[in-house]
């Protein structure tokens, strides 16, 4: 009954009812703190980075630097540990990037002829995959036995496929007219023209989306650093340096008066240089994601719908 | 006629050499994929052999001494073993359920935002989270929960707290707090999917309703909500598998001593003894049961949904 007037009048946007401005004043609340709470705490922390040490023990600093220093990056920077980390953790995202999007596509390629013979067996032995896996001890013993353990290719090797990204890859493929790869074959192109010059230029969106996650994968990962190269310092990642600082300065039982003493020579606390580590971490793909939000997105839904 | 037409639709190509032939290049390489994907994803499976022996490494699969579901039972007779699957299932089904209703609320809600600016950056900062590893997540979790952190000072000043407490050292929050960590990082990501799943329903029926007079919650309830269902089914079905992968890397991050009783899962306890203490058939057989499931699991609930009409996996 209430509504009687909108229906006069269609632009709705004049004329609103109270209920309907209640829900909009209540959700845009909502998402104020949705943004509070996620950008904060990243916030605070760039704060603390560009803050005095031993000033920010005195707590209070919350989204701007009280006594602004660069001197926490400084520190930072002079760290070999990180700088040999930051150095792999650039080469595997890299290396590993491309090598997964060369093998990924190579494949999706492949299984998504129509005229393949063994199409059909080819998924299933990598859906498979999807579902049973050896765990972590079977996976641990066949990499020793690779002497795949202690060195950088741990990182790329056993990555270069994945069910799920080559799936992603397949169904974008399969969206391609047929008509393309007969007439280049008429043309007498063999398969690999065809997927280098007509597929894969096609398949530039679907490329990008894999390559994010494949990256983003990439640059996160700590546990295989740990697990398989524990013993080797120079190959090391950039987060797994990252989590020796969080857990050292964790373990140290933080309280004040332990860190007020560590700091008593310098400026630095070990607080003040994780928070720069952190930041410095987080850097590339925080810069880089906005800009790659359509392919994500569309990565995702083709993934989401698969089968 | 009938015929080819018949052969086309079934899209299936006769093995003769000729198409071999053809074929050679597809050929060379699918059998490069499949040896390696045989090293990589196979092989590792003839390691569940190690649960049902008492293996040696210097023996080796072959020669190790067979003892049946030995491992298995000394498994079970584990409490620790027993505390780790509640653990894990616990803080699995917490997860998804927090996970999954958040991101569909947001999905809604910012859905209604009817600035696209608005929207879009608010979007935008979601995805951010999901960005951050878990190192990076659950370092800013600390120092946000320490005594000094921002937690405790608010609860401080609105005097819901009179001393500051120390989230970390008791067991009864660390489910919670691996939930609030899941949710923070990952509801902008998950919701993606729905939002994408919104923009896909017929606009007209949006108009309907609003010239029947239905209110936003109205439409909310009666046109996105039954939109997403099919959505919300498959993610379901795909993330009940995954229940008990739900915890490794935020566990092992944010346990310590004082919470182990409710932190550790089955992967670290796999890593524990299967790594740390080099006890391979039991880390190898906590693994299968793990995987064991998880299969089941995802049967089931594929089962479950197909009895109920709903979408399903397979």
């Amino acid at each position: 009954m209430k509504r009687e007037k909108e229906i006069a009048v269609k632009p709705k946007k004049y004329k609103r009812s109270a209920p309907d401005i209640a829900f909009t004043t209540l959700n845009t609340i909502f998402m104020v703190c949705f943004v509070i709470i996620t950008l904060y705490p990243v916030l605070n922390t760039l704060a603390i980075s560009l803050n005095d040490g031993t000033d920010a023990l005195r707590g209070g600093i919350y989204l701007w630097p009280r006594k602004f220093t660069l001197k926490n990056y400084e520190t930072v920077l002079a760290k070999d540990n990180l700088i040999t980390g930051a150095y792999i953790s650039v080469a595997r995202t890299t290396l590993g990037t491309l090598t997964a999007l060369v093998t990924n596509a190579l494949l999706a390629f492949i299984v998504s002829r129509k005229r393949f013979l063994f199409k059909s067996q080819l998924s299933l032995f990598w859906v498979i995959t999807m579902y049973v896996n050896g765990g972590m001890i079977p996976v641990f013993l066949l990499y020793k036995n690779l002497h795949l353990t202690n060195t950088f290719w741990v990182y790329i090797i056993p990555g270069m496929l994945s069910a799920f990204n080559m799936l992603v890859m397949r169904t974008y493929m399969q969206g391609i007219p047929d008509s393309l790869e007969e007439s280049a074959q008429l043309d007498g192109a063999g398969y690999m023209t065809i997927f280098v010059k007509i597929i894969s230029p096609l398949c530039k969106p679907v490329y990008a989306t894999v390559a994010l996650f494949v990256a983003v994968g990439q640059w996160n990962s700590w546990f295989d650093a740990m697990l398989y190269n524990r013993m080797r310092s120079e190959y090391t990642t950039l987060q797994y340096e990252l989590m020796k600082l969080l857990s050292s300065v964790t373990n140290q039982g933080a309280t004040a008066d332990t860190m007020k003493n560590a700091s008593a020579a310098g400026a630095v606390t070990p607080t003040s240089v994780r928070a720069a580590a952190t930041i410095i971490t987080m850097l590339p793909i925080v810069c880089l994601y906005p800009f790659l939000q359509r392919y994500f997105i569309a990565g995702l839904t083709i993934g989401g719908v698969k089968e | 006629m009938g015929k080819t037409k018949q052969k086309e639709n079934n899209q299936r190509t006769e093995i003769t050499w000729k198409e071999i032939k053809r074929q050679k290049v597809l050929l060379f390489w699918a059998a490069i994929f499949v040896v390696y994907g045989f090293i990589f994803c196979y092989v590792p499976l003839a390691g569940w052999l190690m649960a049902f022996q008492n293996y040696k490494p210097q023996l080796g699969l072959l020669h190790s001494e067979f003892v049946g579901l030995a491992k298995f039972r000394q498994l079970f007779e584990d409490a620790a073993f027993l505390r780790v699957i509640r653990n894990t299932l616990a803080m699995g089904v917490i997860n998804l359920a927090a996970t999954f209703v958040m991101a569909i609320v947001f999905a809604i809600l910012l859905n209604e935002v009817r600035s696209k600016w608005g929207k879009k950056s608010v979007q935008t900062i979601s995805y951010l989270p999901h960005f951050l590893s878990w190192i990076i997540v659950t370092g800013i979790l600390h120092d946000a929960l320490s005594s000094s952190g921002i937690i405790n000072e608010l609860l401080l000043k609105s005097g819901i707290l009179q001393q500051p407490l120390n989230f970390f050292a008791h067991p009864k929050y660390f489910w919670w707090i691996v939930a609030f960590a899941n949710v923070w990082k990952e509801t902008g990501w998950n919701a993606i999917i729905y939002l994408s799943a919104i923009t896909s329903i017929d606009p007209c029926l949006y108009e309907a309703a609003a010239i029947d007079g239905a209110g936003r919650w109205a439409k909310i309830r009666h046109i996105t909500m039954p939109g997403i269902k099919p959505t919300i089914m498959i993610l379901l079905l795909m993330n009940v598998g995954n229940v008990l992968n739900a915890g490794f890397e935020v566990q092992y991050l944010l346990g310590n001593g004082l919470v182990k009783s409710v932190s550790e899962t089955i992967d670290i306890y796999v890593l524990k003894w299967g790594i740390s203490q080099n006890d391979y058939a039991i880390g190898t057989a906590a693994g299968i049961f793990k995987s064991a499931v998880s299969i089941a699991l995802i049967v089931i609930a594929n089962q479950l949904a197909k009895r109920a009409g709903e979408e399903r996996l397979f």
